[in-house]
């Protein structure tokens, strides 16, 4: 089944340098393990595929129900040298958001995860 | 020794809300007030302006919010902890002096932080001030730089309190630290007490962004939080065990639940293992938190660990100009028109002979934030209008003043059906980057000073 994470997390983005953090929360404490199995350090890398120039590196919080994403070369060369509209990464939260993972029929169900579509 | 401290932030960033101090001490029962003027590119703008007068260089929005206050620090006791004196701590005492009431209290002021005169000497000896993310040595940009600062921590600001300090002024102290700093002086953790120092550096950071924990750009539920316009900022209820709650002061607006801490905890986080300051390094993977009634949140759990023999440095220096230009393009095809005034401006940026180290397009209401992502989902012949946003960054000012007068020409001379010009011609900024270095700790020595 399809799930997209702004159905089952949020999330909160900032930056360090040319670096994006991208913060992603359960909303719900049992939708953590889907999380941590499906929205991996490669799952993230390919969402981002073309938007960001260097490698994502994955930190995880269960103690928050939460994972942290550090997304490289994300910001045009970061702070006051970027031309982006987004020079500090504030968003990014919600372009990660947009990411669809796939779980199984089963697993969907026994973690009561809302219906995809 | 006291039971409970509460220490309550009144100010994010130099440049949040004026009246957030007044409403934090006026609005119930509060010990310190926290306000964090610094981000990192506030030091620059602070040395250009002591350059222009030496009087200057401190966060000028302070002396109102202390003269807001007065009346709750001289007749309740409430104490006030600022990184507002930037680049020029010394100078900012000296305005909180020439404040009426203010021969009541006792100011210190931390120095020591401000490395820019030593430069020079700290290169000969060795400390290469390497750029954190680059690894280039700071002797490739030494003649640019404008501003040096040693991220400082708590030790200063408990001698200030000590010394019996009502207002601790500091430069570049760590934003943490202010918070941390005052929940040491009073339940006396000593400098090795590592779980609760990491537990108060905790606590600093979930309440140094002001209301971002208690309700201000918060996405969980965001739409059901209630009366953002009073929003309340937070306050950091702490026990001596290192324990604290976060709440703020009845009547706000807003809302502090585990989901809007949470989402401050994550907020610029590196490896979350990891959070190194001056004191301690902080372990966010140990973080605790429960629901402790209504917009009450407990934090409990926080294991810390020694410190480093390193302190960060901030660098502030020029690095080239840029400009951003925008135009609106409408419907039908408003996301055509767009691209096709770009290419167009960029062939005569090319003919110009104009040398940039970067042009970037981006289409705002379209793509600006999302990317390819947003473009895969939508129809881009059905965009009621796009923004066209060109921007140039390089190293001669001449070329990209002459960037700035090549927008305008195309509302006559490009694709049809274009607005939003209103704004004249785009602003040539001169650029002034961040330089993050490293620099071991033996060599910063802080100073404080009553006034």
């Amino acid at each position: 089944m399809k799930i997209r994470l702004v159905d089952i997390a949020h999330a909160r983005s900032g930056d360090k340098g040319d670096t994006a953090n991208v913060g992603l929360i359960a909303l719900r404490p049992e939708w953590y393990p889907v999380l941590e199995r499906y929205v991996t350090q490669e799952a993230v890398s390919r969402h981002f595929d073309g938007m960001i120039h260097g490698p994502v590196t994955r930190y995880e919080l269960p103690n928050l129900n939460a994972l942290n994403f550090l997304l490289h070369g994300a910001l045009d060369g970061g702070g006051t040298l970027s031309l982006k509209t987004d020079a500090q990464g504030k968003v990014f939260s919600t372009a990660l958001l947009r990411m669809w993972i796939e779980v199984p029929q089963s697993e969907a169900i026994a973690s009561n995860l809302p219906s995809g579509d | 020794m006291k039971e409970l401290v509460r220490v309550a932030s009144g100010q994010g960033f130099w440049g949040d809300s004026l009246e957030a101090p007044r409403q934090q001490v006026e609005g119930g029962e509060v010990d310190y007030l926290m306000l964090d003027y610094l981000a990192e590119v506030t030091m620059s703008i602070l040395q250009k302006q002591k350059e222009r007068d030496p009087s200057l260089g401190y966060a000028r929005d302070f002396v109102g919010a202390i003269e807001s206050v007065m009346p709750a620090l001289i007749e309740r006791g409430v104490k006030v902890i600022a990184n507002a004196g930037g680049v020029n701590p010394p100078a900012c005492a000296i305005a909180i002096r020439d404040l009426r009431g203010s021969s009541n209290l006792r100011i210190a002021v931390v120095t020591g932080d401000d490395l820019l005169h030593r430069l020079d000497q700290l290169i000969d000896q060795g400390h290469a001030l390497a750029n954190m993310e680059t690894g280039d040595p700071l002797s490739s940009i030494r003649d640019r730089v404008l501003a040096a600062n040693a991220y400082i921590g708590s030790v200063p600001i408990v001698e200030g309190l000590r010394l019996g300090a009502n207002i601790v002024i500091t430069g570049r102290s760590t934003d943490t630290a202010l918070t941390m700093a005052p929940l040491r002086y009073e339940f006396g953790w000593s400098e090795t007490d590592w779980d609760k120092l990491a537990a108060g550096i905790i606590a600093g950071h979930i309440i140094e962004c002001g209301a971002q924990c208690s309700g201000g750009n918060c996405l969980y539920d965001w739409k059901s939080i209630p009366d953002l316009a009073n929003v309340g900022y937070p306050i950091a209820e702490a026990k001596p065990d290192g324990s604290f709650v976060i709440t703020k002061h009845a009547q706000t607006g807003g809302r502090i639940n585990v989901p809007s801490v949470t989402e401050q905890l994550v907020y610029e986080m590196g490896d979350p293992r990891e959070y190194i300051t001056p004191d301690v390094v902080a372990d966010f993977t140990t973080i605790h938190l429960e629901q402790d009634g209504p917009d009450r949140v407990r934090v409990s759990g926080i294991k810390g660990r020694p410190a480093t023999d390193k302190l960060k440095v901030s660098i502030a220096y020029r690095a080239g100009f840029k400009a951003v230009g925008t135009l609106v393009y409408t419907w039908p095809e408003a996301v055509e028109k767009a691209r096709a005034a770009d290419r167009i401006l960029r062939e005569r940026l090319d003919r110009l002979g104009l040398r940039f180290d970067q042009v970037l397009t981006e289409l705002v209401g379209v793509s600006a934030t999302h990317g390819p992502l947003a473009l895969s989902e939508i129809d881009t012949l059905k965009v009621p209008e796009a923004q066209l946003r060109v921007g140039v960054r390089g190293e001669n000012r001449r070329d990209v003043e002459r960037f700035t007068r090549e927008i305008a020409p195309l509302v006559l001379n490009g694709p049809p059906t274009v607005t939003g010009f209103a704004g004249g011609r785009p602003k040539v900024e001169e650029i002034v980057a961040y330089w993050p270095a490293l620099i071991d700790k033996n060599v910063v020595t802080t100073r404080v000073e009553i006034v």
